[in-house]
This record gives structure tokens, C-alpha cells and sequence, in this order.
């Protein structure tokens, strides 16, 4: 970037610490002819470099807005904006992990790591460097030569993760990354994700079901409603980084905010049976 | 445990009432099927009937005469050329129907109609069209071998896991590449059944078109030996029909196995 000889102000080379990455505003959407109402009116607001989890009762939506926020499905009405500019299509800095893995089942697991790098067209050179480093980080060596039908649903979800850490994007959007992983792996998963994140810091949207995940991982806790989404309520977690989750476990903060977004979550789904 | 006897017990456990493997039951049926036709042949000894032994004879002469190989390899060009060209054409065109609902909608009814179409039926507007020779046999190769190719793998991109196109556009893969990792590796399986058929209907093909412009080729061959009554030569190219068939089909199986390992191991295990 030119040193500023023009006047008037010069565009940040990067995001601003403090600005937001990702505005997500009065998000509506309905599926089919039918009009399932999948969100409605949902608004979230992510600042740079933070880490926001959200939670929800299952089918609330919470996949639609990551879809939605990646650029892949327009929503009804509303818009999302990352890093300033409104999404339209999908984006190479904006990368998703999947709930549903979608690992390429003819590419075997450096391959699949090496997906992302190679379709946005990176040197081999990045590509050889890369992809084993994300390996070594999902716990996966030694099977870089396997095909995911011969790993475990665990061990699938991992290599998902490890395809988009390796590209390196601004925004991570992790639906449910931890959901098939035993509860050691994922409290092993879930630092290596801290790690990453500290030495290169990454905004990120990250769906759970785990009320504990979400207090260890996020700066703040978005809870969703029942179906249609909306955020009912922001939790700001308040606790330092860089955080070792086994003192965050022990503390009495993390004891009460799960008290709190377990009571709100049960509000949700009891309210949703009786309707 | 060595190779051998773990491979026994393996095939043990397969054994028939018989205690025979399939493979040798396989053999003893062909066997036995052969020589009761040679000795009925030999018993019956007509000139409208032939036994394997003179199938043999014959078939030893027409090689030392050459005259053989000479059909056999006019054959060969004509299916070979008729069933690449679908191959390069029938391919691109089913992934462009499976991916671009325009193309989709404008080359189906002619698809339908002529998968529909006995295609015997247009040989001879081809013949008067583009005569006797290699060119006209070609094209009707050609035409037999396509449609199985082209819907084939208009199917098999049509069953493209969404899920995964989704994975693709996310990481913001350009179409082709698109093509390259997902759509051509999912439908393989596809293309390849579709390429097995297409051999089935491109040998019936050739043979018909030599039938019917009778100037060379294996089917012009059987139409000669038909006419003189030569019932051992005839089998000749009959037999050489049914072990390309074989032999085609078999190497396509195995490509299968090559090109899409994922599918079989998973199978196996
Ligand atoms: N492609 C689709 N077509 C029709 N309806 C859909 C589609 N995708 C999602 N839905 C509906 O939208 C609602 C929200 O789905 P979504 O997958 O976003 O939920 P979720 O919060 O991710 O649930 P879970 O926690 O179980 O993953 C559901 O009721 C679902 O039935
Ligand atoms: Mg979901």
C-alpha cells in the first residue's frame, strides 16, 4: 500500500481492531413453496479478531445463517457484510467447516487438507508446507495417504477442520467442527484452536451444541430461539485470553454462565414442545 | 499360515455341494457344453451344421490366408473411432446437460427421441448419405455408442452430492476445476456403465452397418460365409465378436476397479 501522500484518509491495509467483520443484518429466510421459516430477523454483530459461538436448539437455523454468511444461499431479506463489503457470493477469505464433513471421498486425507489451497490456486511450495503442518495439528499423521471411508466419523470431522485452518482465511465459520469427537479429543481440539487463533488471529462464527465449548472458545455466546432464529440473547463470557480451558473449567464464572445459558436454552426448546 | 493355505480355506468356504470352486465350475460347464456340441455336430454331420473342431480349422486357414485379421482390423477402426468419438463428445455434453439447465433443456428431446429410435432403422438414410466406405460405419458406431454415454453421465452429475458442490463454491472452486474434483470423479462410476453399454451397442452396430453395406469387416465376412453355405468359416467372426465383447467389457471392469477404488474397497470391508 502506498504511503499516505493522497489526501484524505487512507484505507486501513487491514481490518481495524475494534470494527466489525462480520454484520449480520435482519437476516430472514424461508425454505420451499411450504415457507419454512428458517430465520427471522436475525442480527448479529462480530468484531474483528473475536471468537462468537452461538447456540441454539437444533433446527433453529443456526446452519442456514453459516450458509448464508459464506455467501451460498441469498437470504429472503436483510444482508451480511464482511470486512465492509456485502456478501454476495462465496468468498476466499471466508472459509466454512461443515457439519456434515464434505470431505471428497476420492481424495485421500492430504488431498482433502490440500483442497482449499489448491482450488484458490496456492504454490505447491505453500501447499507442501502446509498441508502437513494441519495434519500434524488434527492429530492425523500417518494417515495422509488415507481415504476418509477408512477413518472414523472423529477423524473425518478433523480433516474438515484441517482443510480450512490451512487456508488461512479472515473469517472461520465452524458448524458443530467438534460434534462426532470423543469428549478428550475434542478438549484437545478445542486448544489447538486457541493456538491457532493466538498466533493468527481469525474472526470467527462458531455453532455448538456444547454449552461448555461455547464459554471456553467464545469471547461472547449468541443464543438463538427455536425455529425461526433470531438472537435472543448476547452473553459476554469475560474472561482473559490467552485462556487455559481447564482453569476457565474451574472457575466459578464458567459454573454460572453455564447455569444461565442451560436455564435460557431449556426456555427455548420447553416453550417449542408446547407450541 | 502360508499364502497358499489361507487362500484354500478362503475358497473353502465358497465350495458348492460339489466341493468345486466357481472358477472350476465355470470351466467344467464350458467344457462339457463344447464337446457335446462337437459330438452332436460330428454325429449329425450336415452341411448347414458345424462342431468347434472345424470352427478351429477354419479359423486357422482364414489367419494363414490373412484374410482375417484384414476384416478383423477394418472392424476394429470402424468401432474404435465410432466408440472414442462418443467417448470425446458424449462426455462433455452429458456434464454440460447435468450442470446447465439451458443445455439441458434444449438437447433433451433430441436425446429422447433418438435413444428412442431403433437405430436400424436410419442405416440406410446414413448410406445414401455418406456411402459404402469407413466414414458411414463410423457415424453409425457413433450413433449407437452415444446416447448410453451421454445420459449415463448426464445421470451421474445429476447425482452429484449437493453437499459437496456446496464445499466446492464455498472454497470458491472456478467451474472447471469444479469438473475436475468433484462432478467427473462422482460420476465415474456412471461413465464407465455407460461406456460398458455403449460397447454392447457399438458391436451390434458395426456388425449391422457391414451387414448391410457388405464391403468389408467381420459382419461382411459372416454375410459371405452365409451365403456359400461355409457354416465353420462363418463362426469364425462370431466367435472373434463374442471374445472382443468379452474382452472389452473385462478391461472396462477393471478400469473400474482402477479408476474408482473408493467405491470397491469400501465394499470389501
Ligand atoms: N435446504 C432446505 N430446504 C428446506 N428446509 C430447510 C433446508 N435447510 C434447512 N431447512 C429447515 O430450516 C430449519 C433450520 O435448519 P438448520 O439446518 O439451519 O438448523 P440447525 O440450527 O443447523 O440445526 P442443527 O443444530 O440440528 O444442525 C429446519 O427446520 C430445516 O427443516
Ligand atoms: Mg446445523
Amino acid at each position: 500500500m502506498r504511503s499516505g501522500g493522497r489526501t484524505g484518509t487512507v484505507p486501513p491495509p487491514g481490518p481495524t481492531v475494534g470494527a466489525s467483520m462480520v454484520v449480520i443484518d435482519q437476516i430472514t429466510k424461508n425454505f420451499g413453496r411450504a415457507g419454512t421459516a428458517a430465520l427471522s430477523s436475525c442480527s448479529l454483530d462480530v468484531p474483528v479478531n473475536e471468537i462468537l459461538c452461538v447456540i441454539g436448539p437444533s433446527g433453529c437455523g443456526k446452519t442456514t445463517l453459516l450458509r448464508i454468511v459464506d455467501g451460498l444461499i441469498p437470504a429472503d431479506e436483510g444482508r451480511v457484510l464482511i470486512n465492509g463489503t456485502e456478501v454476495t457470493a462465496p468468498r476466499p477469505d471466508v472459509a466454512m467447516v461443515f457439519q456434515h464433513f464434505g470431505l471428497l471421498p476420492w481424495k485421500t486425507v492430504q488431498d482433502n487438507v490440500a483442497y482449499g489451497l489448491r482450488v484458490q490456486g496456492r504454490a505447491e511450495r505453500e501447499i507442501a508446507d502446509a498441508v502437513p503442518r494441519y495434519v500434524d495439528l488434527i492429530g492425523l499423521r500417518g494417515f495422509e495417504r488415507s481415504y476418509p471411508y477408512q477413518l472414523s466419523g472423529g477423524m473425518q470431522q478433523r480433516v474438515g477442520l484441517a482443510r480450512a485452518l490451512a487456508v488461512n482465511p479472515m473469517v472461520l465459520l465452524m458448524d458443530e467442527p467438534f460434534g462426532s469427537l470423543d469428549a478428550q479429543t475434542r478438549e484437545l481440539m478445542q486448544e489447538e484452536l486457541l493456538r491457532v487463533w493466538r498466533s493468527q488471529p481469525k474472526t470467527m462464527l462458531f455453532v455448538t451444541h456444547s454449552i461448555g465449548e461455547a464459554v471456553i472458545l467464545g469471547d461472547r455466546v449468541a443464543l438463538m430461539t427455536r425455529r425461526p432464529g433470531r438472537v435472543k440473547e448476547i452473553i459476554e463470557v469475560g474472561m482473559s485470553r490467552p485462556r487455559d480451558p481447564e482453569t476457565v473449567r474451574r472457575s466459578a464464572r464458567y459454573l454460572e454462565l453455564r447455569e444461565h445459558i442451560w436455564h435460557q436454552l431449556k426456555v427455548e426448546v420447553l416453550e417449542g414442545d408446547g407450541s | 499360515m502360508s499364502v497358499a493355505a489361507q487362500r484354500g480355506r478362503a475358497a473353502g468356504r465358497r465350495e458348492g455341494a460339489a466341493g468345486l470352486s466357481p472358477t472350476a465350475i465355470r470351466v467344467l460347464s464350458v467344457m462339457v457344453g463344447v464337446l457335446a456340441w462337437e459330438a452332436y455336430g460330428r454325429v449329425l454331420h450336415s452341411v448347414l451344421f458345424t462342431y468347434p473342431s472345424a470352427v478351429v480349422r477354419a479359423a486357422y486357414e482364414l489367419i494363414a490366408a490373412g484374410e482375417l485379421q484384414f476384416y478383423l482390423k477394418s472392424s476394429v477402426v470402424v468401432l474404435s473411432l465410432g466408440l472414442v468419438l462418443a467417448i470425446v463428445l458424449g462426455i462433455p455434453l452429458g456434464v454440460l446437460m447435468g450442470r446447465r439447465a439451458v443445455i439441458e433443456h434444449a438437447v433433451d428431446p433430441y436425446v429422447n427421441a433418438l435413444y428412442a429410435t431403433p437405430l436400424v432403422a436410419v442405416i440406410p438414410v446414413i448410406v445414401v448419405w455418406l456411402g459404402f466406405q469407413t466414414k458411414a460405419k463410423v457415424v453409425l458406431v457413433f450413433l449407437f455408442c452415444i446416447f448410453p454415454i451421454l445420459i449415463n453421465t448426464y445421470q451421474g452429475v445429476k447425482n452429484t452430492d449437493a453437499r459437496l458442490v456446496e464445499v466446492a463454491r464455498s472454497f470458491c472452486s472456478k467451474e472447471w476445476r469444479l469438473w475436475r474434483d468433484l462432478i467427473l470423479p462422482s460420476s465415474a462410476p456412471f461413465i464407465l456403465a455407460g461406456i460398458r453399454l455403449a460397447i454392447g451397442r457399438g458391436l451390434i452396430g458395426m456388425v449391422v452397418a457391414e451387414f448391410y453395406t457388405t464391403i468389408t469387416g467381420l459382419g461382411y465376412m459372416i454375410v459371405q460365409y452365409a451365403n456359400t453355405f461355409r457354416m465353420d468359416r462363418l463362426f469364425v467372426p462370431v466367435v472373434v465378436l463374442m471374445m472382443m465383447g468379452v474382452a472389452l467389457t473385462g478391461a472396462l471392469r477393471y478400469l473400474e476397479r482402477r479408476i474408482a477404488p473408493w467405491l470397491y474397497v469400501a465394499r470389501e470391508e
